[in-house]
């Protein structure tokens, strides 16, 4: 019993660490935390497979609000349930947002200067590395699954969905996962063009 | 009553802001200068500007602050529960849903196929971080950061928390 509340306090704390780590290095707002929050949760504490990880950023995606308290709250709930949830999205939200009600005052002298500037414009470039190397290791991992054609194809398609005809990425990814679920096996992936770009 | 308006102010931003934080801003700006008047459009800027020098996501910092400014600390939870808590509701009901049946080849295929998809999204952020860091300190200061963290990051395994804090000081020393 002691053991078991004990491993329950240990992940209580990873689950608030894990986070706060992504809230306070998460500069430039919720897109940027992504690399971060793969960094904690699938190499760090291993809670879930880049699979999974991969599934939960695309539903994240394809639901409104912002992206980054939605993952703190679905894999904190996924590690401990309903105080995971709680402890991810406080870890993730409270201090940034305590900085701002303590230090408004003070803060907004600061805000225009240029160091800040400097820091903002400085990490840009850096999560932008972030973002395309984990970009690319989804296109490796799937890659190396037998289906080629069909990372190709899908790829193909939702980026020209995207870069050309400016399709919501929330069209695209409700578009891919209601066509595998209801293609039938062994259909061509061609059939999927016209249920995504209508 | 003042929790019910913070919380419609900041539920309606969450549901319709597609795309995630930033894209919610002009709603709460909509809800919060134009419907309910709780401060002007300089005040809210303001508020803004300070938010975008801080660290963490964007939409729950407005929230956040702004609810504490109207309602206190109760305020503050309101306005940042109502902000989160319907799409992540969401969330975990249809990720439970998927989890149940994770073995099922329907669901294995969902999640093969996915995949690329995701990894064009995160692609394509990757590049308008890209775009915007061009425009604001110049190409040379960007293709150098870019290889820098680059090699940090995969070659030497530079833990991502140092390589975001490194470039942080030297933004400070070097674009100030």
């Amino acid at each position: 019993m002691s053991d078991k509340s004990g491993s329950k306090w240990k992940k209580a704390v990873q689950v608030f660490t894990a986070f706060f780590k992504v809230g306070i290095l998460g500069y430039g707002g919720g897109p940027s935390s992504i690399p971060l929050v793969h960094q904690e949760v699938v190499k760090k504490y291993r809670w879930m497979n880049d699979g999974e990880f991969s599934d939960v950023l695309a539903l994240g995606n394809a639901l409104p609000g912002p992206i980054a308290t939605k993952m703190a709250g679905y894999i904190g709930y996924r590690v401990l349930g309903i105080t995971g949830c709680i402890l991810g999205v406080l870890a993730m939200v409270l201090p940034t947002v305590l900085l701002m009600v303590l230090f408004l005052s003070l803060l907004s002298a600061y805000k225009a200067s240029p160091k800040v500037q400097g820091m903002t414009g400085a990490v840009t470039p850096v999560v932008g590395v972030m973002l395309a190397v984990l970009a690319y290791s989804f296109f490796k991992k799937s890659w190396e699954k037998k289906e080629k054609s069909v990372t190709v194809t899908v790829g193909l398609i939702s980026a020209a969905a995207i870069g050309l005809l400016d399709i919501h990425p929330a069209v695209i990814i409700g578009g891919t996962l209601l066509f595998a679920l209801f293609s039938k096996e062994k259909k061509p992936v061609t059939g999927e063009k016209e249920g995504k770009a209508s | 009553m003042i929790y019910w308006k913070l919380f419609v102010a900041f539920f309606i931003p969450g549901i319709v802001g597609y795309g995630g934080g930033p894209a919610s801003i002009p709603l709460i700006q909509n809800e919060v200068v134009n419907r309910y008047h709780w401060m002007t459009l300089e005040q809210f800027g303001e508020i803004l500007a300070l938010g975008n020098a801080l660290p963490g996501p964007i939409a729950t910092k407005m929230a956040g602050y702004i609810g504490y400014e109207v309602g206190g600390f109760l305020g503050a939870i309101v306005a940042l529960f109502a902000t989160v808590g319907p799409s992540l509701l969401a969330m975990i009901l249809f990720l439970s849903l998927l989890y149940r049946y994770r073995n099922s080849p329907k669901i294995q295929k969902m999640t093969a196929m996915i995949r690329p998809v995701v990894g064009i999204l995160l692609a394509v952020i990757a590049f308008q971080f890209f775009q915007s860091s061009w425009e604001d300190i110049g190409i040379l200061q960007t293709v150098v950061l870019i290889l820098v963290s680059l090699l940090l990051l995969e070659k030497w395994k530079v833990h991502p928390a140092w390589v975001i804090s490194g470039s942080l000081v030297y933004g400070v020393l070097f674009l100030a």
